[in-house]
């Protein structure tokens, strides 16, 4: 097999960064220093190369919904956006509830070869909130995350059920969290544009009061929680005191609520209707700060494909959700203050550490994978097109800064340039 | 102007401007035959995926008054029904040859996408609790007959202010004109945020009624779920709805305003709508000007395309 | 640029139209003088100053636009709208329009579409300060100030105290405006 050189990049090592060459041979790292000549080369140079970026929260619609994406189409997504792995959200049609979907999930993936898709289960049958799904069978076929993405689990009797039976064996719950009384009939940040407006609106206490309940059960059962799509301000800070505590809980915030607040709803276009909604500006830059300083975990993408005809349609009618898988790491650099170390920590290293996912998230070593991904963060570009099936992009016509140069997958190079390999 | 779907960002001027029109348009409805052939040629789609009878007729009475053509659409007896989207049948529609569409949808920003469409003007005819631009037209003009101007006016909007998209019209058309706009509801019934309009929020009716110039009662939209925001419609009529006795204490020379439809008894009494300083029967007849001047502002003369 | 009437000239020829309407008319009883939007306006009120000065009783004078009644609105900007007032009912009375120029004769056509709306005038007459000519539909005028010949490049103003602070008429070219 022949050699792969990521040439004249700032490398992230556990040792610290260096400006070295990279030598990619059979799936891993051959050799990392200066001057490498190889048969292939790829001029990293202003570049940062850590670690492959590692998704804990994305939706590729399979099975069930492939008119909105596919798991092949949301693998070249992620792999033009850094990627190198994600986690598949369970609401698809059958939900992932039983170890075989599970297994279907992980071996697509595994079959489109682009990255490393790692299937969520459900944590109730089918989605439904009423009794436990299959953790069981999930839990043979590798899940390691439980969710009911989509919908909050309500009961908190049931939800504490399956802490229980997670703690004992390690796996995390990924919370949904949002109060269905708060928010149900709302459409939008209930704030100054939704009183402008006249529509319905969801307050952040929606999601907050689930969020300090779940924490509660956390104290009780031990369980290791996940809190999705973290949206508000006060969010920010119930995390900040159960991490305090000392409590098993991480957080994670979406490209689309560091780089938007609720102003962006103010045209009525769809494509801003995501759950949850955007919030305040004030909101925004708690949720900037806390992934700056790490109260906030993670990126999470949210990745969630919807076909032009389902957005081209009212406000309160259009589904919620926006692509995010491409431009996550782009969106991450130019809203936030982040260095090289915080911005792979909070992009890789630590999804991967939460998803409990082995060979991802890992410094670039000798010896080690090669699942990398090369991160010019000065580059100033604005999107406009996108590789996914679904075209519900609201960074299109934005102006960011940072793009991916290529990703690295098991040793080949899945990306280039936002161009996928085929 | 290429569409009418907002009063929010009219200046004064563009709001006087319609107005003027407006009261050429009364003066063409009072002759003998009130009909001009402006708009002769046109066609105009009446597209209401709302039931309302009162705006749509009268839309299609300004169309006709200004000789174009009306073709009308109602959601019942549509493909919509059938599964059809919003966008299919607007394209539809507008394949059979229109010129210009008036669309009310219950769904806040429906005629902003529609105006996304279609490359003609497109005229809000109500979206949600949103905005109905055409009714805070023919309100100002009402009041701009009566008092000559709305400059240092005091108007109370009493009512459901939260679920009313006449009350987001009216509030900016007023403010723009210069009035002094108080929103009077409980608190229920008031916008989330009452800080982003231009006009104080009161929750007692009583302590500001003998203020008024105007007194512009909303409509109890009993059909909004009322149960859940107020306990009974005769607690509401008990503390905001303009009775006989609040009448007799308004200033005499003020005069009372209704989108209608009305429920009589509950947020007015019916002899309060039938005094002759409730102006809304003028109301209705100057919607039909209002929606002229708006038709003609945006037919009449070169095609935007 | 040439001036062909200037204040003295308008004032004699809205004198002579004026006898010549109460010879025509056998009087000013039940006439009513409706200028055009927008110089037929001030020439009608003049006329009707005009009548009252040698008959002595007050003559009625309204206004009337047009613009709702245009041919050509597809061709033209947005028309801004003046008022139409009608001193009173027009059914049996004699109908004077006023026009300041007349040219292709369109206007006077829109303008008696506009009257057939309001009412059912016993006769109407037309009164134009300037006729410059290219008629383009069968129309002609009862009264003129002054015939002045034109080419169709040419533009044709008139100046009134009432709007432009001076009376006048002139001729331009096309290519000095």
């Amino acid at each position: 097999m022949s050699d792969l050189i990521l040439a004249k990049g700032t490398v992230l090592t556990a040792q610290g960064i260096e400006e070295a060459d990279v030598r990619i041979r059979d799936g891993s790292i051959a050799e990392i220093g200066p001057g490498l000549e190889g048969d292939e080369t790829i001029d990293c140079e202003g570049a940062w190369i850590g670690p492959g970026l590692v998704d804990l929260h994305a939706h590729f619609r399979e099975p069930g919904q492939e008119w909105k994406e596919d798991i092949a189409s949301g693998s070249r997504a992620a792999a033009a956006g850094g990627f190198t792995a994600a986690f598949a959200m369970p609401n698809t049609e059958p939900a992932t509830d039983s170890g075989h979907v599970a297994r279907f999930v992980a071996s697509r993936g595994a079959e489109v070869g682009l990255i490393e898709v790692l299937p969520v289960g459900a944590i109730t049958k089918g989605r439904a909130g009423k009794e436990l799904a299959h953790l069981d069978e999930l839990w043979a076929a590798g899940v390691r995350v439980f969710s009911d993405d989509g919908d909050v689990v309500e009961d908190a009797g049931l939800l504490r059920q399956a802490m229980d039976y997670l703690a004992e064996r390690g796996g995390v719950i990924s919370q949904h969290a949002v109060d269905i009384g708060l928010s149900s009939g709302g459409f939008m940040h209930e704030g100054s544009v939704s009183s402008l407006l006249g529509m319905y609106g969801i307050p952040s206490a929606a999601d907050d009061v689930i969020l300090a309940r779940d924490i509660r059960l956390v104290e009780m059962t031990g369980a290791r929680y996940h809190v999705q799509h973290l949206s508000t301000a006060t969010g920010v800070e119930l995390i900040a005191a159960a991490k305090a505590k000392g409590l098993p809980v991480t957080a994670e915030v979406t490209p689309h609520h560091l780089a938007f607040d609720h102003t962006a709803a103010q045209t009525t276009d769809p494509v801003y209707k995501m759950m949850p909604p955007l919030r305040s500006g004030e909101d925004r830059d708690a949720l900037r700060r806390g992934l700056e300083d790490g109260t906030v975990d993670i990126v999470g993408t949210d990745h969630a494909p919807h076909a032009a005809h389902e957005k081209e349609v009212p406000w309160e009618h259009a589904p919620n959700g926006v692509l995010g898988l491409e431009w996550a790491a782009t969106v991450a650099n130019t809203f936030t203050d982040l260095d090289q170390a915080a911005f792979f920590d909070r992009l890789a290293v630590a999804p991967a550490r939460i998803g409990q996912l082995d060979g991802q998230g890992m410094m670039p070593e000798v010896g080690g994978p090669a699942n990398l991904v090369v991160f010019d963060p000065n580059i100033e570009w604005t999107p406009t097109t996108t590789v996914s099936k679904s075209e519900n992009s609201p960074y299109f016509g934005l102006p960011l800064r940072g793009k991916v140069i290529a990703t690295v997958y098991q040793g080949r190079v899945t990306a280039l340039d936002g161009v996928p390999a085929s | 102007m290429n569409h009418f779907l907002t009063i929010e960002g009219l200046t004064a001027g563009d709001l006087n401007g319609l107005l003027d029109d407006a009261d050429e348009f009364v003066e063409v409805l009072h002759r003998p035959i009130p009909k001009v052939p402006a708009l002769r040629g046109k066609t105009v789609a009446t597209m209401f995926f709302e039931p309302s009878t009162r705006t749509k007729m009268s839309f299609e009475k300004a169309a006709k008054a200004l000789s174009a053509d009306t073709m009308s659409f109602s959601p019942g007896t549509s493909s919509l029904s059938k599964g059809e989207s919003l966008k299919d049948t607007v394209l539809t529609i507008k394949a059979m040859g229109t010129d210009a569409m008036v669309v009310r949808h219950k769904a806040t920003g429906a005629p902003w996408r529609i105006a996304e469409w279609i490359d003609q003007p497109v005229l809000n005819a109500g979206d949600g609790a949103h905005q109905h631009p055409t009714q805070a037209l023919l309100d100002s003009l009402t009041i701009r007959q009566h008092f000559g101007t709305l400059k240092g006016l005091k108007i109370g909007i009493v009512g459901d202010i939260r679920h009313s998209r006449v009350a987001r019209s009216d509030i900016q058309a007023f403010s723009t004109l210069g009035a002094d706009v108080t929103m009077v509801a409980p608190r229920t019934l008031l916008p989330v945020d009452t800080e982003v309009f231009d006009a104080t929020a009161k929750e007692n009716l009583d302590e500001v009624l003998a203020d008024f110039d105007v007194v512009y009662v909303l409509r109890v939209q009993a059909e909004r779920g009322g149960a859940s925001v107020f306990p009974s419609l005769s607690e509401y009529t008990d503390r905001y709805g303009i009775t006989r006795e609040r009448f007799a204490r308004l200033k005499p020379e003020a005069i009372v305003l209704h989108p209608g439809p009305m429920n009589r008894g509950v947020e007015i009494d019916g002899a309060v709508a039938d005094d002759p300083r409730a102006l809304i029967l003028d109301q209705v007849f100057n919607g039909v000007a209002v929606r002229m001047a708006v038709l003609f502002r945006l037919l009449g003369g070169e095609s935007n395309e | 640029m040439a001036q062909v009437m200037d204040g003295g000239d308008m004032d004699r020829a809205i004198q002579r139209i004026a006898h010549e309407i109460l010879e025509k008319n056998r009087g000013s009883e039940d006439i009513v003088l409706l200028g055009i939007q927008t110089r037929g306006v001030p020439l009608g009120e003049r006329l009707a100053l005009a009548l009252e000065g040698i008959e002595g009783t007050p003559v009625a004078a309204g206004s009337l636009d047009i613009g709702l009644y245009r041919d050509d609105l597809d061709q033209r900007p947005k028309t801004e709208l003046g008022a139409t007032n009608v001193p009173g009912p027009i059914g049996e009375k004699t109908v004077i329009l006023v026009d300041d120029v007349l040219y292709t004769g369109r206007t006077i056509r829109a303008a008696l579409d506009a009257l057939a709306d309001i009412g059912r005038p016993s006769r109407v007459q037309l009164a134009a300060l300037v006729d410059r000519g290219h008629r383009e539909l069968p129309i002609r005028p009862d009264y003129v100030g002054k015939n002045v010949p034109t080419s169709r490049r040419e533009r044709v103003s008139v100046r009134l105290v009432e709007m432009d602070g001076e009376d006048g008429v002139v001729i331009e070219s096309r290519d000095e405006t």
